[in-house]
């Protein structure tokens, strides 16, 4: 775990943080501070389908926010309005309100591109090009015209993403021959590599086997000191271990008849999971860890 | 539950029946062995003796005018002997004519199947993008008469001649464009030809295009990729492969067509720089005079034949070779 020094960082256990220690390697939930993401009455209809209701949900900095539900309840949609993925799907339409530091997302003079340089995504299944694994992390850089020694920013890269000693040697071999973790892995420097200052992560274990699931959530939670993550997980126990606040999803069914998700309960990680407001809540962590 | 249970459970003693050297997969998996490798065997037999058969008929020639001396040669004089070989034989004009009219179709084939199928797999709208793909596959089965008789009646005269008198004026100080404009000639062959194997290089890249992996797309959006940088930098890469067996199959159409070049080069036996110039491919040549060839011309004819085997071969190898090439220096593992 590396927490830095600056005072701001509300990670810092010095900077007055009241909150209860979480089940989360015993570290105490920061204040949400000033939100990096404010989400409000936000709504995703595909098509006709009005998949996504009335989302309330905001996103402090440098910390991890994590959203974890029953399959089909709306949380991949709703991380991917965080950065417009949303509009590379053909009939897809946002509703609502999303603010990135108080700057409205969806305001038409805002510019999809850059966005998503500001704020990365990792995926659910390890995704690397077909090309080598330094040209994996130098494509965004190369591609957003960064300057500087691109050796220097891949090597940064694949260190943060604790992966550089096993790849240092083997830069130039293709990423597919990498393990699935280290795939990922790489995914996550190839998105560190355009300096982004939020990583989206949509259930990125959930392909992985137990040893590799640990390692990313360790490196989540090192990143997590520079960078403000929002992961989706199916895995509670992972919710649980890895975030500071967790929103709760579930699919409901409206009077005429229409399956939709929404936002049943969202708080610190630790009160999500010792006490829950709603008995939904209760019933599923319960139900799950049975 | 089933009333009757036509099968009861077996005992134990009842599943060790038999032996188990007994079973299908001793027999079908060798017979099926056996009679794929025989096709596969008749296929190289056939190829070698046909080979084997040109190469021998075409003999004469090779020995009067030496290997080198009938690739090279650049003059053809027919002579009207029955047993030996009297008139000159280069088949230089002919390989030419063939090169340059293939390389013509490719150039301006290849950047505009590309660009086709780009905008079919990623710009069309879905309503559009499907029958406009069919339309695509449907082309690519019309007989190449038909190219060759619209290309000489209509596109010709209505579309060519306009375009090549405006080039000659613009350009006619360079040596490719010097006039005069003929009309038929290695351009418009060239350019029909380029027409020709557009629908099926298109159909082709379109289908690899089409399977890339949508998620590594994803990827390099959330990178803060526009479309561009997503078609060129990662749609585009990994589809290299199939980009170049497009390309191939291309070329190799384009070398072998008969009847639309015969149409469109003009016929002549000359060769030149200016693609506004006449002559013939191997195959128009070959077709245009083996109906009243004497013996000794169809000897030569089909010496013809021999060389445009091996400039098709010779173009395919150096296109693997490329492939290869490329494909290590990219660390591709598609190739
Ligand atoms: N690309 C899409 N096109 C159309 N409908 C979609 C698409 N993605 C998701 N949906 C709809 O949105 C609902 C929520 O899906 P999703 O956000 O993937 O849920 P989760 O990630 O919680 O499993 C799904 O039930 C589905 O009907
Ligand atoms: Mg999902």
């Amino acid at each position: 775990m590396s927490v830095s020094n600056t005072a701001a960082n509300p990670r810092d256990p010095e900077s007055g943080v009241t909150a209860p220690d979480t089940a989360a390697k015993g570290r105490s939930t920061p204040e949400l501070g000033e939100p990096v993401f404010d989400v409000s009455g936000l709504s995703v209809v595909y098509g006709t389908n009005r998949a996504v209701r009335d989302v309330d949900l905001k996103v402090g900095p440098q910390q991890i926010t994590a959203m974890i539900g029953p399959s089909g309840c709306g949380k991949s949609t709703v991380l991917r309005t965080l950065n417009r993925m949303n509009d590379l799907i053909p009939g897809a339409r946002v509703e609502g309100k999303v603010t990135y530091h108080g700057e409205d997302l969806y305001a038409p003079e805002v510019d999809p591109i850059e966005v998503r340089r500001r704020i990365g995504m990792v995926f659910q299944k390890p995704n690397p090009f077909p090309k080598s694994i330094y040209d994996n992390v130098a494509y965004g850089p190369r591609i957003n015209g960064m300057r500087g020694n691109m050796d220097e920013i891949v090597e940064q890269s694949l260190t943060k993403a604790a992966l550089w000693d096993e790849v240092k040697d083997k830069l130039k071999d293709n990423a597919f021959a990498l393990s699935g973790g280290q795939q990922q892995r790489l995914c996550i420097a190839r998105t560190i590599a355009v300096n982004p200052e939020v990583i989206l992560m949509d259930e990125p274990c959930s392909a992985l086997d137990p040893i590799a699931t640990l390692k990313i959530e360790d490196l989540m939670y090192e990143l997590a000191s520079e960078y403000t993550i929002v992961i989706v997980t199916h895995n509670m126990q992972q919710a649980a271990r890895v975030s500071d606040r967790t929103a709760f999803f579930t699919a409901s069914v409206d009077e005429a008849g229409d399956r939709f998700g929404n936002l049943v309960e969202y708080d610190e990680t630790s009160t999500i999971f010792s006490k829950p407001s709603d008995q939904r809540t209760e019933d599923y962590i319960a139900g799950r860890f049975g | 539950m089933p009333t009757e249970a036509p099968e009861a459970p077996q005992a134990p003693e009842e599943r060790r029946r038999g032996t188990l050297t007994s079973g299908r997969g001793r027999l079908a998996d060798p017979i099926f062995k056996w009679i794929v490798a025989g096709c596969g065997t008749l296929v190289l037999i056939i190829l070698a003796l046909m080979v084997i058969r040109t190469t021998s008929e075409a003999w004469p020639v090779f020995a009067k005018e030496g290997f080198f001396g009938f690739l090279l040669g650049d003059e053809w004089t027919s002579g009207g002997s029955r047993t030996e070989i009297t008139g000159t034989y280069g088949a230089w004009p002919f390989i030419y004519g063939t090169l340059v009219t293939a390389a013509i179709a490719i150039v301006i084939a290849l950047p505009l199947s590309i660009m086709v199928a780009v905008y079919l797999t990623h710009m069309a709208p879905p309503r559009l993008a499907k029958p406009l793909s069919y339309t695509v596959e449907l082309l690519a089965a019309v007989p190449s008469v038909i190219f060759g008789l619209w290309g000489l009646h209509w596109f010709l005269p209505n579309v060519m001649r306009p375009f090549f008198d405006w080039l000659e004026g613009v350009l006619g100080w360079f040596f490719l464009f010097e006039g005069p404009v003929l009309g038929v000639g290695y351009l418009p062959a060239g350019i029909v030809l380029a027409i020709m194997i557009l629908p099926i290089m298109t159909a082709i890249v379109r289908e690899v295009i089409a399977v890339q992996p949508l998620d590594q797309q994803m990827a390099a959006y959330a990178m803060g990729s526009t479309r561009w940088e997503v078609i060129t930098k990662v749609v585009l890469p990994a589809s290299f492969s199939g980009i170049v067996a497009a390309a191939m199959l291309g070329l190799g159409r384009a070398l072998g067509e008969t009847i639309a070049v015969l149409m469109l080069i003009g016929g002549s036996q000359a060769w030149g720089a200016s693609l506004f110039g006449t002559g013939s491919s191997m195959a128009s040549h070959i077709a245009a005079t083996f109906g009243e060839a004497t013996p000794e011309t169809r000897t030569a004819l089909m010496a013809i034949g021999v060389a445009l085997f091996l400039v098709t071969m010779i173009v395919n190898i150096l296109a693997r070779v490329i492939v290869w090439r490329l494909g290590q220096t990219k660390g591709d593992a598609a190739v």
